[in-house]
Order: C-alpha cells, then sequence, then structure tokens
C-alpha cells in the first residue's frame, strides 16, 4: 500500500508544481540573486558583471544621509499610527455593531462600511485630492461653514500624516472588523445567560464576556501586522503626495522609486530595499512566532 | 431583560445614529464625486457641488468615452484582467492541489511548501525585480503585467486549506480506487466540490488586476497601452496628461466634471462585482485563514 505513494504515483503533483514554481523561481528568486547591486555602484549599461564594487557604501549613506534617515522616520511614525487606529477603530466598530440587533440594518452597513477595502488608491487618490483640495474642496468648504479656517490637508506635513492615517483607516477599518465579528459569533450564547441570571447588565456582559473573547485575535492582529510596519502604504501614499510634504510624508518605497527609477540611483534603491526587506523577514518571523506562542495562530 | 432598560434603549438609539454616520462618511466621498461626475462644468468649476448634480449632463461620460486613449486603456484593462485571473486561477489550482497532500504521502511536499512559503517572507525589492522583468524582455508587454504576480502564494494557501478542509478523503480515496490519476481526480473530484472557494478567489484576482497600476507605470514605456488604472494615474493624480496626444482632448480631459467621470467609470466594475464578492469573502477568509 505504502508503495503506492512513490514517485510512480505521484510524478503528476510535481509536474502540477512545475508552472507556478518556474513563475515563482524567475521572478522572485532570480532577483534575489540582483541584490547584489546595492554592494555595488551599478550602471545599467555595464550590467551586474560590469559594475564596480564598493562594499557597504550605500548602507552607510543610507544611515548618515540626512534625507534617508528622515524617510526611515517617517516610515516608522506613519506604520506605527496606522497599526494602533487598525486595531483600535475597528475593534470598538465590531463591539458596537454587535450591539445593532436589526439584521437589515446591521447587513447594510456591512455592505457600504466594507466597500472602500476594494477601491483602489488610485480611485481615492483621485478623490481625495478633489475633496480634501484647499481649493474648494468640500472638506474645506465645509469647515468654512462653520466658522473654522481652511485646512491644507495634503500640503502641510503634519496634517499630511494626520490625512495619510485617517484616510487609510477609513478605507480599511470596515474590512478590518470582519475578523472580529467573525470571532463576536463564535462567542457560546450561554455565557451571556449565565451573566444574565448573576444580573449583570449589556455593559458588565461587554467587558467581562465580550471584550475578554475578541482579546486573542486582536492579539494576532497586532502581532501580525508587526511584520508590516517598514510598510507604510506606498500607492497610497504616492498617490497623495507631492513635493511639499516629501518632509515629512516620503517613505521608504516611495524613497526607492524615486531615488531609483527617476534618478537612476539603483544601487542605492536596491539597498534600501534590501535593509527593508531584512528588517521585515525577521519582524514577519518574529510575528509568527509571537502569534503562535501567544494565540496558537497558524496560517497553515 | 437588559435589552428593555431605558438606558440600553438610550444606548441602542445613540449607537445606530453613530453607525449611520459612519457609515454615510463611507460613502459621501463617492457620492461627492459621482454627483459632480453628472454637473455642469460651471457649476463643478466654481465648487458648487456637494452631493446632488447641478446642470444635470452627461457631458463628462460622453467626453471620456469619445477619447480614444481612454476606451483604449479600458480594453488593455480588461484583457489584463481576463489573461491575468487565467493564468492565476490555473496555477493556483494546480500548485494548491498539489500541496494538499500530506507529506506523507507526497515525498518532498515540504519542500515545495517551503519554495513557496519563503517568496511571502522575503523578496528582492523593487529594483531587482524592475531589473530582472527589463533582462527578460517584458518591458511593454503585457506580460509584464501578469507575469510577476501569477502566483499570490497567499491565496493559493487560502484554496489549499480549502481542499483540505471541504473535500471527503473517501471521495478521492474512491476515484483512485477506480483508477483516476491526479489530474483526473483534481478536474472531476476536486474543482466541482470548490468552485465556490474558486470563485472567491478568482474575484479577488479580477478586482486586483484592474486595480493595479504601479506596474503599468514602470513596465510600460508606450503610454498608449496603459491599462486605465495607470492612465488615470497618470491624468487625475499626477495631472501628467502626456498621454493624451491631441489638444482638444487635452482641454476637454483637464476639467472637474470629466475628472470625476473618468474615477466614476474606473469604480464601476467593483462595484459590479462587488455584491459577488461580498456573499463570499466573509465566509472564504474565515474558513481559509482559521485552522481547526
Amino acid at each position: 500500500m505504502k508503495k503506492q505513494w512513490n514517485w510512480k504515483r505521484n510524478w503528476p503533483l510535481h509536474l502540477m508544481l512545475l508552472p507556478a514554481a518556474i513563475v515563482l523561481a524567475v521572478f522572485q528568486y532570480a532577483p534575489l540573486g540582483g541584490l547584489v547591486m546595492a554592494f555595488q555602484d551599478f550602471k545599467p549599461w555595464l550590467g551586474i558583471r560590469g559594475s564596480p564594487w564598493v562594499g557597504w557604501m550605500h548602507f552607510r549613506d543610507l544611515f548618515t544621509f540626512q534625507e534617508s534617515v528622515q524617510v526611515i522616520w517617517n516610515t516608522l511614525i506613519i506604520s506605527s499610527l496606522k497599526m494602533v487606529f487598525h486595531l483600535i477603530v475597528p475593534f470598538v466598530f465590531a463591539l458596537l455593531l454587535n450591539e445593532v440587533r436589526k439584521l437589515l440594518f446591521k447587513r447594510t452597513v456591512q455592505t457600504i462600511v466594507y466597500l472602500p477595502h476594494f477601491l483602489s488608491w488610485v480611485i481615492l487618490g483621485g478623490i481625495f485630492i478633489d475633496v480634501l483640495s484647499m481649493d474648494g474642496g468640500i472638506v474645506n468648504r465645509a469647515l468654512e461653514a462653520v466658522g473654522l479656517q481652511p485646512i491644507f490637508f495634503l500640503g502641510d506635513g503634519d496634517w499630511f500624516r494626520f490625512t495619510i492615517v485617517a484616510t487609510d483607516v477609513w478605507k480599511d477599518f470596515g474590512f478590518a472588523t470582519i475578523i472580529f465579528l467573525a470571532a463576536l459569533a463564535g462567542i457560546n450564547p450561554s455565557l451571556y445567560e449565565a451573566a444574565l441570571i448573576d444580573g449583570a447588565n449589556r455593559w458588565q456582559q461587554t467587558l467581562s464576556i465580550t471584550v475578554p473573547s475578541l482579546v486573542p485575535i486582536a492579539i494576532v492582529v497586532g502581532t501580525l501586522s508587526l511584520g508590516s510596519i517598514l510598510n507604510a502604504g506606498f500607492d497610497q501614499i504616492f498617490n497623495l503626495y507631492n513635493p511639499l510634504v516629501y518632509g515629512k510624508g516620503d517613505i521608504i518605497d516611495t524613497y526607492v522609486y524615486r531615488t531609483a527609477l527617476l534618478s537612476g540611483s539603483f544601487s542605492l534603491g536596491t539597498a534600501v530595499g534590501l535593509f527593508k526587506s531584512v528588517i521585515s523577514f525577521v519582524l514577519i518571523v518574529v510575528a509568527y512566532r509571537l502569534a503562535y506562542v501567544f494565540a496558537g495562530y497558524r496560517i497553515f | 431583560m437588559t435589552y428593555r432598560s431605558t438606558a440600553y434603549r438610550i444606548f441602542t438609539y445613540c449607537n445606530n445614529t453613530f453607525i449611520v454616520l459612519l457609515a454615510l462618511l463611507c460613502l459621501l466621498p463617492l457620492i461627492h464625486v459621482l454627483a459632480v461626475s453628472f454637473s455642469g462644468r460651471a457649476a463643478a468649476d466654481a465648487n458648487l457641488v456637494t452631493f446632488w448634480p447641478i446642470d444635470f449632463t452627461l457631458e463628462g461620460y460622453r467626453m471620456t468615452l469619445g477619447n480614444g486613449s481612454f476606451v483604449g486603456s479600458i480594453l488593455i484593462s480588461i484583457q489584463r484582467v481576463v489573461l491575468g485571473t487565467g493564468v492565476s486561477m490555473a496555477l493556483i489550482l494546480l500548485s494548491a492541489y498539489a500541496l494538499s497532500k500530506e507529506s506523507a504521502q507526497f515525498r518532498g511536499r515540504n519542500a515545495w511548501a517551503w519554495f513557496f512559503v519563503f517568496t511571502m517572507l522575503f523578496n528582492g525589492g523593487l529594483v531587482p525585480t524592475y531589473i530582472l522583468v527589463r533582462n527578460v524582455g517584458l518591458m511593454d508587454s503585457i506580460w509584464a503585467l501578469v507575469l510577476p504576480n501569477a502566483v499570490n502564494v497567499f491565496n493559493m494557501i487560502l484554496m489549499l486549506n480549502f481542499f483540505r478542509t471541504s473535500v471527503p478523503k473517501s471521495l478521492e480515496e474512491a476515484a483512485f480506487m477506480d483508477g483516476a490519476g491526479h489530474f483526473r481526480t483534481l478536474l472531476s473530484i476536486y474543482l466541482p466540490i470548490s468552485l465556490p472557494s474558486l470563485a472567491t478567489i478568482s474575484l479577488f484576482t479580477i478586482v486586483f488586476h484592474w486595480n493595479s497600476w504601479f506596474d503599468g507605470l514602470i513596465y510600460l514605456m508606450d503610454k498608449e497601452r496603459y491599462p486605465l488604472s495607470t492612465l488615470l494615474q497618470t491624468i487625475v493624480v499626477q495631472l501628467d496628461f502626456s498621454a493624451i496626444t491631441s489638444a482638444e482632448d487635452l482641454m476637454a480631459l483637464s476639467n472637474r466634471t470629466v475628472k470625476s467621470a473618468q474615477i466614476f467609470i474606473a469604480t464601476i466594475p467593483i462595484v459590479l462585482v462587488y455584491p459577488f464578492l461580498q456573499r463570499y469573502f466573509v465566509k472564504g477568509i474565515v474558513v481559509g485563514s482559521v485552522k481547526e
């Protein structure tokens, strides 16, 4: 019987894996070889074989250039803020939505708040640039109508960070509640019945049953998001930023794009990318390990 | 019953109001753009429009759909979605089937699995990938938009977990007894059972390809070959009109009504697939990502 699962039986399985493996080998593994560019002064006309070696120069630059150090800080600040709000807002929203008893109402709200998740930042960039504009954008018109000064949301560094975090939460808070709602649906109803008999009101039930049941999944979500702390949201920032806010809004990914593909400093771009990949790799491995240890979470 | 207490009633009232406001907040920016796209040019440029069109007109849509570059880019987007989704789903199905086998049955399974999973953990980053695509001669080809992302390992794992949880082992064994090979089993047993999750992942892939814009920006030199998202990125966000060739078109495309119409046209396909998507994604995600 064991013999049945040998090569003769299983060669089709290898064959099935081959096409996807070739795609990965070419587009994921082969570029890893290109990482040596980080230690060269790469010139496209010389190629990887012909470009001179410079050792760790680009990494030294990365940590001494004022611009690149600022970019790393911006990335960390923006993505930490996003992490915190992406945890709190969906958590609270799931709790509030859980108190809604009319099913149709609940479904409608869910349908609406999940929608922005599926729209691209190109579309949303176009919308937000229009809506938040200083020159008659609807938000500033509303602010003026109640007697406030207009705000330069996309042109002032601090407001830009605020706008980035706020619009990102706007886009994804709904979708992020799904996982909490799933956890809420899994709470054993007899816990609430027991609490009722003990005379607990809804607030006490929430504090001692609902919230504790959501904590494990919140820990998983929070821990796993650690792995992407260096991803501050390329698509979003690229579609919303402008030279006015490079100082506080430029992040690693947008910086790599501009230095490498626009200015032609391929090697510096590769070095920054490699730095990011290595840190992310360590963080992802640690995060999954932590999620497994603390909450027994495994992806497969 | 605590649900009937006065305090809880007041809470429910406030809570429902708050939730309605939040839901409105999600919709209002979209409604505003929709209203501008149907408004007369003068009203739109004078910033008079809020959530209802003023001087209703279809001019924005007429101009957009009358523009050759724009219509061309929609066709390219459709081509990209069809090719990209087809190739991705085929690769995902084949590899998820093979990897859903236990390592006791399929020797080498774990080595293959790590080969796939490693790509989720570490990647070369933007520059080496860009140089590679250039070196293999895919620049300016639609395949540059299809192949680099063709294997989404995360989706593959969703599919794999679905295979493991929903396909009865006895059914598979019966197929083997009757002499079916792996390809036959995949086609006749696995595929029919997993149609719902296949549909879910396809819809996600369709949305992904429709929305992708950055690869078009860096891999396509010829702006006539831009898919819609990339074209929109250059004209609406970067305000770079070099993709538009004639002067009258340039005038026509730069006003707010037309811009809003373009944005809205790009969202239509998403809004169309959204109801189907929503029916599946809650279940799909939960089933796929939580392993009992």
